[in-house]
């Protein structure tokens, strides 16, 4: 019973998922087409050009202004493996991403791993201690990392030769650690756990037996989020620290207006996104399962 | 209000106050160059020193504050007025409608803040005259800004529209469209409040991290993040201290609204 509704949320979570990226890419096939300068080919000014090859290039620009044929191209290479050649680099957007993306996953996942740990370890002893002290410390120093921008953290962090997923891992932190604050101080005031520590359970007990099972789909979702955050966190670590990761990559195609790169980043993205967050439900809805 | 509110209130009304008063505290205004003291120490002359072309810090530091508080709060306007619109109507009219908005709302928040932001920016030209850049940007920032509130206030028009009062309207005969104006937005007031201070913190973070990636308000106009990618080019952090004061001031800034705004953060979520 539980094995099937699981798998029918699996299924319902992969069907939006695919809905989600088709008409993200229709969105962003709609944005590149319609952006301004889409017609015009800075090759088209090459003096060893004669007036047929011109005509040649424009004609190949004509064949893309119809945007559902655009799209529907795009998608048919894309399923052939295809991504198309990024116009600032001049390179296969495939090769390009297949190099970057293993430094940015290994960055984000070093960056979510440190600062969940940071997070929960703090908002787990500030729940255990109770003190009006440690509580306010804790919440001034994320919530200072909370108002200092994202490339700022960045920028300090070359200053001070830290690693970039720690940079990330400063960036996600403040927002990570309000929300496990939060859940864990709302979990630790239920009245069955505040008994079972009157009573003298022990600390570990109390977390992995009370508390971990009404917080921890909870936190599971919001892990699910903080992915969003950390990719997201990846663009200004990578550009001003000099990783060639496909942050750095998304910023320099930002700044070469090299839209077709921007595009299939901007779908890769949304489904690395997509899955962290369904991946979150499902386990969640696991853990609420076995937990009724 | 406890005391802590009341500093920050002090704080946002004294900075806001400086940067008005540019004009006067720094006549020669933010792009005049001393060429002859080009990135000069702090002098009596020159409060917070120049920049590497010779611009006074103080003056740019005051106008790009002014650019900042000034465009961040007519974002924040922008993107709750949308969010009213779009987030309101879908959880007003539901069903088909409320799915559709909430798929548009989902696709949006399914990518990074700032992913999402050098994205769109990209896709506008690049090489646009300052005053334009501003405009953009903070037009950028409204507009691409409204999803998360839409979420909270489709959910919070959609009880509001299984109201009693409401159904009651209904029942009189008063029309979808008066109903939706006269009885369900004037509901909606308190989160559409809170979200629009909320937002203006959100935007004034963002504007400083895609200036600091060369994606933000154009030069010479001075804004936080233009001003905080003079960090790039320091060796040690003792070096030049007096280059921190832009950041110093944001942190000050967002932070007194985060104090603020502690109370408005709790209904919005």
């Amino acid at each position: 019973m539980l094995g099937r509704k699981i798998a029918r949320r699996i299924a319902r979570h992969g069907l939006a998922l695919i809905a989600t990226v088709l008409l993200g890419a229709f969105l962003s096939a709609v944005l590149v087409r319609y952006a301004p300068g889409f017609s015009v080919d800075e090759e088209e000014l090459d003096p060893h050009l004669n007036s047929q090859s011109i005509q040649a290039l424009r004609q190949s620009r004509l064949d893309q202004r119809n945007i559902l044929h655009f799209y529907f191209h795009s998608l048919e290479r894309a399923i052939h493996g295809d991504l198309g050649t990024s116009l600032s680099l001049n390179q296969p957007v495939t090769v390009l991403l297949k190099d970057r993306l293993p430094l940015t996953l290994r960055l984000v996942a070093i960056g979510l791993l440190l600062s969940w740990a940071a997070s929960l370890a703090l908002a787990l002893s500030a729940a255990w201690m109770r003190a009006y002290a440690y509580d306010a410390l804790a919440t001034i120093l994320s919530g200072t990392f909370l108002c200092i921008p994202a490339a700022v953290l960045a920028l300090l962090s070359v200053l001070w030769n830290v690693p970039g997923a720690l940079a990330i891992a400063l960036i996600v932190f403040p927002r990570d650690y309000r929300y496990a604050r939060n859940l864990l101080a709302k979990a630790y005031s239920l009245p069955h756990i505040v008994t079972g520590r009157a009573k003298g359970l022990s600390e570990l007990r109390i977390l992995f037996w009370h508390v971990v099972p009404v917080a921890g789909p909870q936190l599971l979702a919001v892990a699910g989020v903080s992915v969003s955050v950390a990719i997201g966190a990846a663009i200004p670590v990578e550009a001003l620290c000099g990783l060639a990761g496909v942050g750095q990559l998304a910023w320099q195609a930002a700044l070469a207006r090299d839209l077709p790169l921007l595009m299939n980043i901007t779908i890769l993205v949304t489904l690395v996104t997509l899955l962290a967050n369904s991946g979150a439900d499902v386990i969640g809805s696991m853990l609420r399962g076995q937990e009724a | 209000m406890t005391i802590w509110r009341r500093v920050a209130c002090a704080v946002l009304l004294l900075v806001v106050s400086l940067s008005l008063a540019a004009n006067w505290l720094a006549p020669g205004g933010y792009a005049k160059q001393y060429r002859e003291t080009a990135d000069s120490a702090p002098s009596p002359v020159h409060w917070l020193g120049t920049d590497e072309i010779g611009r006074d810090r103080f003056a740019r530091v005051l106008y790009g504050t002014r650019i900042s508080l000034l465009l961040a709060p007519g974002a924040a306007l922008l993107s709750t007025l949308m969010a009213a619109l779009f987030g309101g109507l879908a959880g007003y009219l539901g069903g088909a409608w409320s799915r559709a908005a909430m798929a548009v709302t989902d696709l949006f928040l399914s990518l990074p803040w700032l992913f999402l932001l050098i994205t769109v920016r990209a896709l506008m030209p690049l090489n646009v005259s300052p005053v334009v850049s501003v405009l953009v940007t903070f037009l950028m920032l409204g507009l691409l800004g409204w999803t998360s509130a839409a979420r909270v206030l489709c959910a919070s028009a959609a009880t509001l529209r299984d109201s009693d009062f409401v159904r009651q309207a209904r029942a009189s005969g008063i029309c979808g469209t008066r109903l939706f104006w006269i009885h369900v937005l004037p509901n909606l007031k308190p989160i559409l409040l809170a979200q629009f201070w909320i937002s203006i913190p959100a935007f004034i973070l963002s504007e400083a991290n895609l200036g600091i990636l060369g994606l933000g308000v154009a030069e010479p106009l001075p804004s936080w993040g233009s001003l905080l990618k003079e960090l790039e080019g320091l060796v040690s952090v003792g070096e030049e201290p007096w280059k921190f004061v832009p950041l110093i001031l944001l942190i000050l800034v967002v932070t007194s609204f985060q104090l603020v705004l502690s109370k408005h953060e709790e209904l919005a979520a």
